[in-house]
């Protein structure tokens, strides 16, 4: 009897503490949703005064009415997180009001991949759904074939953005989107630490890079610091390691890996390039740890105060300002070797499908939307790098985007070589990636070089 | 064989039966089938479809936005896959880290399993704050380790070295002869608390008589858990381990975190994953199949296993 009633008692606890476990589980479960939810909304509270601007008048807009009013089209826009939904919130609205053609707006999911793989199944089922959507710089090449040549309606409005997007935006002659805003690899260097070490400037070439990194590594080591390094950057296999390599190579003189659609990845300059960049880990002016760094991985070294250089996109600008280095660092172009200062483009565009049963309208959209008043706009508004040099020079945009200096925003902007690879372009950017990542692992780039070389060609053909 | 007066007077058509059921097992049958029957054309929907059509897709070079039709190529698919260096990679590394990973969460975990079952003072707490690895999700875990791990900034250098455990900061993840027992370790620390909750379920069921007779028999503990514990929890047992090598099998999310893609890091998944993404979904198909078949056999492996011993 006594054991029953023990048994009863012990049931009971067992009951309570599955309850605590329960709430205990529930509790974690949420705080970890939201930090994930928290992180998903990386964009930076930057420029306060964003919010006065107001989208611009639509041009030509009564000419537009009375042609296309009342018709409709569906917009697959950014993602429904931070500004960058708001924005295309208002400029539909300004749009649908000036012009009477309804856009009904749905943001892209938020993983660059689910995004792909929508718009590839819309293709593939000849879908008229979307008529105008956002394309990542390296998807032109796979979507061309379902994108209309843009070219007749568009081509002068083409020639006021770089030329090196419009090229990456050309497949076999036909222009299939239009440069939307951009974004460029950038150096991040720490001013209170050049000055310290006696440099009046930051460096100019990849190998007085190596050598101030090493004097500054060399003294702050000896001031205390053991894990100070010189140079970060993204060095994890993924698509950041491609467009950093591309970089070096391109900046050494060796090319933009494929061109004319042959592989060129093979020479003496990316070598030694890469090789370089071997020899920076191996001798530890750059983390071992590297081969595994993406955005966030360099940009905490660099941010902790860590390093005295990082390359990195524009987004780590407003991103330092609330780390211990706020104030002390700022931006320059990246380095060169025997070529020029370049910045690989990442970024987005807006094409219109073929299977649209609007395109007219559909380009007028895309027509308003990269035009160079609205690209002022979205700098100011949502701090976004626009595809115009007039208007990456504008005093208000640099105001608001200060790493748009003009001696930095007139950089070369360099490609991936996604017009070439096509629909292959993620398993060819994989090949590149690998390799290289193999190469900052140890292996020597001449090497490594030749069978990226074979692996390329093999694709192309 | 007559109806029986039951049946007729309820109306039911006549019927022939072999057997002998009377009408109310018959319409309870009949009534379970209807309320089945969602749950089967779910099943149906979410789980034969994608596996059939991975199949037969298998069988044929579909590609991502391929302007020609698919065409069917037989078992060609399947002979490249057999001369697939990277795929044998991959199966090797998951192996590897299935087997490790298995063996110390199965250890681990009985040991906090038996420490909780026992009697003691915030035994409630405790079982619940074990729980916390588990509750929070992979990707979001990978990521908190992979910056613990970092070789700059992370936590796990910087208390070795303060405690003078390792003589420099060490680049955990980079380096290769590092690389998977970081990622098992992650592993290891994220599930142990499954396999403990899925064993501590089996202790509670064991009966208390069943060691109070033991004891009066003069048995040791070690007796006691060896002949008493070990037998009876071989249901829990055989549960636990399918579960965990059938998910450490599939394992994605922490070395896509932790290594990308780098070459020499690729588990099987990763590898489907990427053929797929690349495009050849044809190819990435019959390794999804390989895949399937692969955990189906190790699935067979146990459940013989711990049949043969029951007899």
């Amino acid at each position: 009897m006594e054991q029953d009633v023990n048994r009863k008692e012990v049931g009971t606890v067992k009951h309570r503490a599955l309850l605590v476990a329960i709430g205990l589980l529930g509790t974690v479960a949420l705080v970890a949703s939201l930090s994930v939810a928290a992180a998903g909304t990386k964009a930076p509270a930057r420029a306060q005064s964003a919010t006065a601007i107001q989208p611009p008048a639509v041009p030509n807009a009564k000419a537009l009415k009375k042609k296309y009013g009342g018709v409709s089209i569906t917009f697959v826009g950014d993602a429904a997180v931070g500004q960058s939904h708001k924005r295309d919130q208002m400029l539909v609205k300004k749009f649908s009001q000036q012009t009477g053609i309804k856009v009904k707006l749905v943001p892209h999911p938020s993983a660059s991949d689910a995004s792909y793989s929508q718009l590839a199944r819309n293709f593939s089922s000849h879908s008229s759904a979307i008529d105008v959507m956002m394309l990542d710089v390296v998807w032109p090449g796979a979507f061309a074939p379902f994108l209309v040549n843009l070219k007749p309606a568009l081509g002068k409005q083409a020639k006021l953005h770089a030329a090196g997007i419009i090229a990456n935006d050309t497949v076999g002659g036909k222009l299939i989107a239009m440069p939307w805003f951009g974004d460029f690899g950038i150096l991040y260097y720490r001013t209170d630490l050049l000055k310290k070490y006696g440099y009046k400037s930051p460096p100019k070439t990849w190998t007085q890079l190596g050598a101030m990194a090493r004097k500054i590594q060399a003294g702050e080591k000896a001031a205390g610091n053991a894990n100070f390094y010189g140079f970060v950057y993204q060095g994890k296999a993924y698509e950041g390691l491609t467009c950093d390599a591309l970089e070096w190579v391109a900046s050494a003189g060796g090319g933009d890996f494929i061109s004319g659609g042959k592989a060129t990845i093979n020479n003496p300059r990316a070598a030694a390039i890469l090789n370089l960049q071997r020899s920076w880990i191996s001798q530890g002016i750059v983390p071992r740890g590297v081969t595994s760094y993406d955005e966030e991985g360099a940009r905490n070294v660099f941010a902790s105060g860590n390093a005295a250089f990082l390359r990195n996109w524009p987004y780590a600008y407003s991103a330092n300002q609330t780390t211990p280095v706020k104030g002390k660092f700022n931006v320059t172009v990246l380095p060169h070797g025997a070529g020029k200062s370049v910045g690989t483009v990442g970024g987005w565009q807006l094409g219109v499908s073929k299977y649209s049963k609007h395109k007219p309208a559909a380009i007028e959209f895309v027509r308003y939307l990269t035009s160079p008043a609205v690209e002022r706009f979205d700098a100011i508004f949502n701090s976004n790098v626009p595809t115009i040099p007039s208007v990456a020079t504008d005093k208000a945009v640099v105001k608001a985007n200060p790493y748009l200096k003009p001696e930095i925003a007139k950089v070369v902007r360099v490609t991936r070589p996604a017009r070439f690879l096509k629909g292959k372009y993620n398993q060819g950017s994989q090949i590149i990636y690998q390799g290289i990542n193999q190469i900052l692992n140890g292996q020597n780039a001449t090497s490594v070089l030749p069978s990226i070389q074979s692996r390329l060609n093999r694709l192309l053909r | 064989m007559t109806p029986t007066t039951e049946a007729t007077t309820v109306g039911r058509p006549r019927l022939r039966h072999r057997r002998r059921r009377s009408a109310l097992q018959r319409r309870q049958t009949r009534l379970a089938w209807v309320m089945l029957t969602p749950a089967l054309v779910a099943v149906g929907i979410v789980a034969f479809y994608p596996l059939g059509t991975t199949v037969y897709q298998s069988f044929t070079d579909k590609q991502f936005l391929a302007l020609e039709p698919t065409k069917w190529i037989g078992l060609a698919n399947y002979k490249d896959l057999i001369h697939d260096g990277i795929f044998g990679d991959a199966i090797i590394l998951t192996i590897k880290f299935t087997v490790i990973t298995v063996a110390f969460e199965f250890v681990l975990g009985m040991i906090i399993a038996l420490v909780v079952n026992s009697n003691f003072k915030g035994r409630g707490v405790m079982r619940a704050m074990m729980l916390v690895p588990w509750a929070i999700p992979t990707v979001v875990a990978a990521q908190m380790w992979a910056w613990m791990y970092n070789d700059v900034y992370g936590v796990i250098n910087d208390a070795g070295v303060r405690l003078h455990l390792l003589s420099h900061n060490v680049a955990w993840i980079s380096q290769p002869n590092t690389a998977l027992g970081a990622v098992c370790a992650v592993d290891i620390w994220k599930t142990t608390p499954f396999v403990a909750l899925l064993l501590l379920a089996g202790l509670q069921v064991i009966p208390g008589e069943l060691y109070e007779a033991a004891r009066v028999d003069g048995a040791s503990a070690w007796q006691q858990f060896w002949r008493i514990t070990v037998p009876l929890l071989r249901p829990a047992i055989l549960v636990a381990l399918i579960f965990r090598t059938l998910d450490a099998l599939r394992v994605f999310d922490v070395f896509y975190v932790f290594f990308g893609n780098r070459a020499d890091t690729q588990t099987m998944s990763i590898y489907a994953q990427n053929t797929i993404i690349n495009g050849d979904v044809g190819y990435g198909a019959a390794i999804s199949v390989a895949i399937f078949l692969i955990i189906g056999l190790f699935v067979v492996i146990y459940v013989t296993f711990i049949k043969v011993e029951e007899q």
